[in-house]
């Protein structure tokens, strides 16, 4: 019960935390998220991470909500899942709120606006770096095909513009296939 | 019935925006301004504008505004609500299920082929912001265009993360200072 309760106040406040400092969408976040989850407190495994992320994109709705959910409910069910939730979405209501008073003001700030370019180049650095990782994790496996995919993937992604959503659904169809193959290989 | 109104709009932009970010975009205009009339074309610009500026996911930000003009602090409230409804619904759903057959053969060999394109994917919106931050848009690439202090920090805060293994959100805040300066000092 005690353990229960200090994982619940500490997804609060990470989500609280990751939610009022990211700036740049739901990547951003999840990958904050691996961070702090998976490499501080080794609460959450690495490949199941990106499990916990992919349901997270492939879910419809904003990505920085769903993984916040998928993150709360695996490590304390739903009342995990609700106060993640909570903890994501009290920054960006409140900061809008207090914005939508006196918007014009705000984005015509010349400190803000520098401000806020600053952090994009900041934002793209903390992605650059977990990508070099995640993605030197992926060509050590040795297999090809998921080099291959991954770099298909990018492809239709970042030079296509293809949606995330038909991207997740033909990776899963190649794995099922993939799978398939192997089994039936097993069994000859 | 307004509140009513707000909750039912934000719960389809919810349910019906995949892919996240960019991807609700549409959606929201589409229910906020031609459906509903809530705010101007360049209100909903000017939406857009703060929402990038701002943490927080568009369709959150959305709600909260939109809900705020509307119907004050409880209209918020509405939409955001029927906004993160059907994720609640849907992913906890799916991550039940998940957590409950992840061992099984065939969703670990389903799922091993998807995450090297989740990583792909990441590395994607990575691309985009850093076109975004260093020549305003994805489409105005060139030399002279390059905003060359916002490349030095970039590089400057990778050493920093991977050398220096610094705290992410503290090198972001970092970079936005050291924009700041370069912008004051005239570069």
């Amino acid at each position: 019960m005690q353990k229960k309760k200090k994982v619940l106040l500490q997804l609060f406040l990470s989500t609280l935390y990751l939610s009022t400092f990211t700036f740049g969408g739901g990547y951003v976040i999840v990958t904050l998220m691996k961070k702090k989850f998976v490499d501080e407190h080794h609460w959450i495994e690495e490949e199941e991470m990106l499990d916990l992320i992919a349901i997270a994109q492939s879910s419809p709705g904003a990505i920085a909500v769903n993984g916040a959910i998928v993150v709360g409910y695996k490590l304390a069910g739903v009342p995990g899942a609700l106060i993640s939730i909570l903890g994501t979405i009290i920054p960006p209501f409140v900061i809008i709120s207090l914005v939508s008073v006196f918007y014009s003001a705000f984005r015509d700030n010349f400190i803000v606006s520098q401000l806020l370019e600053g952090m994009q180049a900041g934002v793209a650095a903390v992605i650059a770096a977990v990508v070099y990782e995640m993605g030197a994790g992926v060509v050590q496996g040795k297999s090809m095909i998921s080099v291959l995919i991954m770099a298909g993937a990018f492809a239709a992604s970042c030079v296509f513009g293809v949606n995330a959503v038909h991207i997740v659904i033909v990776c899963l169809l190649i794995g099922a296939v993939r799978t398939l193959i192997g089994e039936r290989r097993k069994a000859a | 019935m307004t509140y009513l109104e707000l909750f039912i709009s934000f719960f389809k932009i919810g349910l019906f925006s995949f892919g996240g970010g960019y991807a609700a975009m549409p959606l929201i205009q589409d229910q906020v301004v031609t459906a509903h009339q809530w705010l101007s074309m360049p209100e909903f610009t000017d939406l857009v504008t703060i929402s990038q500026m701002t943490p927080g996911p568009i369709a959150i930000n959305s709600a909260t505004f939109v809900g705020i003009k509307i119907a004050g602090i409880p209209g918020a409230l509405a939409a955001t609500l029927g906004c993160i409804l059907p994720s609640c619904v849907i992913v906890m759903l799916i991550a039940k299920l998940y957590l409950k057959y992840r061992n099984m053969d065939l969703l670990q060999g389903v799922l091993g082929s998807l995450r090297p394109a989740v990583v792909a994917m990441i590395a994607s919106a990575g691309v985009s912001i850093l076109f975004t931050a260093f020549w305003g848009s994805m489409e105005q690439l060139s030399l002279s265009g390059t905003d060359w202090g916002l490349v030095f920090i970039f590089v400057v805060c990778v050493v920093f993360l991977k050398k220096g293994r610094m705290n992410p959100v503290l090198v972001m805040v970092l970079a936005g200072v050291a924009k700041t300066g370069l912008a004051l000092a005239g570069f």
